[in-house]
């Protein structure tokens, strides 16, 4: 079987700038979405995945309108999440040329919504973005539960119930991030990862956490994960992502 | 001036093909006019037809049927190239397994079915549905449009259903998911794709710019 695993550069945008910090060496602006998603795409990244964190609603016609310049450039598929609420949200990010969107908040908030979603653009183009932390002590079983508002608010949701759950409703692709790694560095919670991906028949991508080349070798091998998701060692050139791929490739992983 | 109507029908990534297409008609030098449409006497204008598709079948045939786009489809086939993308080539066929069963626009004989998440992948684990990524194409036939594209390389898919056309020999290319499955179709003036030529960068551009080249014959 020849399908292969993914690599996914993900890009923090506040009203349609690049946030948390990407330097290329010749890249003089080193904020702008478009440049940087065609940088990774020409590096052969097989996806991007845009991450709205623009505070208000007002602003998010910037999001669209960067959307469209990033979908008229980069001929690779386009993941937009963040602020999607409405099958509106859902159209509009589509008809800018996003392939998928990720939902998150919404889905805790009103699980009915990723049905719907699912049941009027398609499975394929419903993206559930998970964040889960450990609440289990040590020496006690794995227990890991949905937060939401990037980590700060709990839910009490069990987080393989829940990605079931997303699943049954239509979700197409989990998008699971640590938030107990997230910004570590320490690797992916492999375990989480492991225990989601056996758990649900969809793609799971592993976020949060990557350090190293290693990292996202451990994520696919041993997390189980069909597709890896990082930020910061791709922007701040530690390492690109033709070396991330020679890396896995040495390690038996079929990549394009 | 080549005038290329993408077919518009409410469903899915229209702005991509679009923009594609406009990104290999400069680079390609061929001047080139691209409209999203769903106005039937802007088809029959065109030189050239793209029917794309994304989202559930029922939905799909039922706004095709809306816009009366089966019989303009039906009309147009015989008259100028066309180029079926993803559920757009789904649609092709007679009939698709999906929402509990859809009749379909019926150019091709065959049916669309569902992947079987039963089945194992390479590694043993139970195979994940929708079939999504980078997979490989075998060119099992030659045709102009597959001219410059290396046999056995990566084009983007994602979808939980393919297409089992009834004639094997109009089976263009194969991907293995587990077991082989119908990547694309190829019938007098009609190329169909299960992938996304607009989302597989240079493999993807080129299939695209071979269709601004192609007279329609195999």
């Amino acid at each position: 079987m020849s399908l292969a695993k993914r690599i996914i550069p993900c890009l923090d945008c506040d009203n349609g700038r690049v946030v948390k910090g990407v330097k290329f060496v010749d890249i003089r602006d080193a904020g702008d979405p478009v440049e940087i998603s065609k940088r990774y795409s020409d590096q052969g990244a097989d996806e991007i995945t845009f991450l709205d964190i623009t505070a208000s609603a007002h602003d998010r016609s910037t999001t669209i309108h960067t959307v469209e310049a990033i979908a008229s450039q980069v001929f690779i598929p386009l993941t937009v999440g963040g602020g999607i609420r409405k099958l509106q949200d859902i159209r509009n990010m589509l008809n800018a040329g996003a392939d998928k969107v990720g939902i998150n908040t919404s889905a805790v908030l009103n699980p009915e919504f990723v049905r719907e979603a699912a049941e009027r653009f398609g499975s394929q183009c419903i993206v559930v973005a998970i964040d889960a932390k450990c609440v289990s002590k040590p020496g006690e079983p794995k227990r890991w539960e949905i937060f939401t508002h990037g980590g700060r608010n709990p839910t009490g949701l069990e987080a393989i119930a829940w990605a079931k759950k997303m699943v049954s409703y239509g979700a197409g692709e989990i998008l699971l991030t640590s938030m107990d790694r997230d910004g570590t560095k320490s690797g992916f919670d492999l375990e989480l990862n492991r225990a989601i991906s056996e758990a649900v028949p969809v793609p799971v991508i592993a976020s949060g956490g990557v350090g190293t080349l290693q990292d996202l070798v451990d994520g696919i091998t041993i997390g189980k994960a069909d597709a890896v998701l990082a930020a910061s060692i791709f922007h701040f050139g530690q390492h690109t992502i033709p070396e991330a791929k020679a890396y896995m490739r040495e390690r038996g992983i079929v990549l394009r | 001036m080549t005038h290329i109507a993408v077919i518009d029908y409410g469903m899915g990534n229209l702005h991509s093909v679009a923009k594609a297409l406009e990104h290999v008609g400069k680079e390609a030098g061929i001047a080139l006019q691209v409209s999203v449409t769903s106005n039937p006497e802007v088809m029959r204008a065109a030189d050239r037809l793209v029917f794309p598709g994304v989202g559930a079948m029922r939905d799909c045939m039922a706004e095709i049927r809306h816009l009366c786009l089966d019989e303009i489809l039906r009309e147009q086939v015989k008259l100028k190239p066309v180029l079926a993308i993803c559920v757009g080539m789904q649609a092709l066929m007679q009939h698709s397994e999906e929402n509990g069963g859809v009749n379909c626009i019926g150019l091709f004989a065959g049916h669309v079915r569902r992947f079987n998440e039963n089945e194992r992948d390479a590694n043993g684990d139970p195979l994940k549905v929708p079939h999504m990524g980078w997979n490989r194409v075998r060119q099992t036939m030659p045709h102009p449009m597959w001219a410059g594209i290396p046999d056995n390389d990566y084009f983007y898919f994602v979808h939980s259903y393919f297409v089992a056309p009834a004639a094997p020999n109009e089976i263009a290319g194969e991907t293995d998911y587990p077991t082989p499955f119908c990547a694309a179709i190829a019938h007098k003036n009609i190329f169909a794709v299960q992938f996304h030529p607009e989302k597989s960068q240079s493999n993807g551009l080129q299939l695209l710019k071979n269709f601004l080249s192609w007279d329609g014959k195999a």
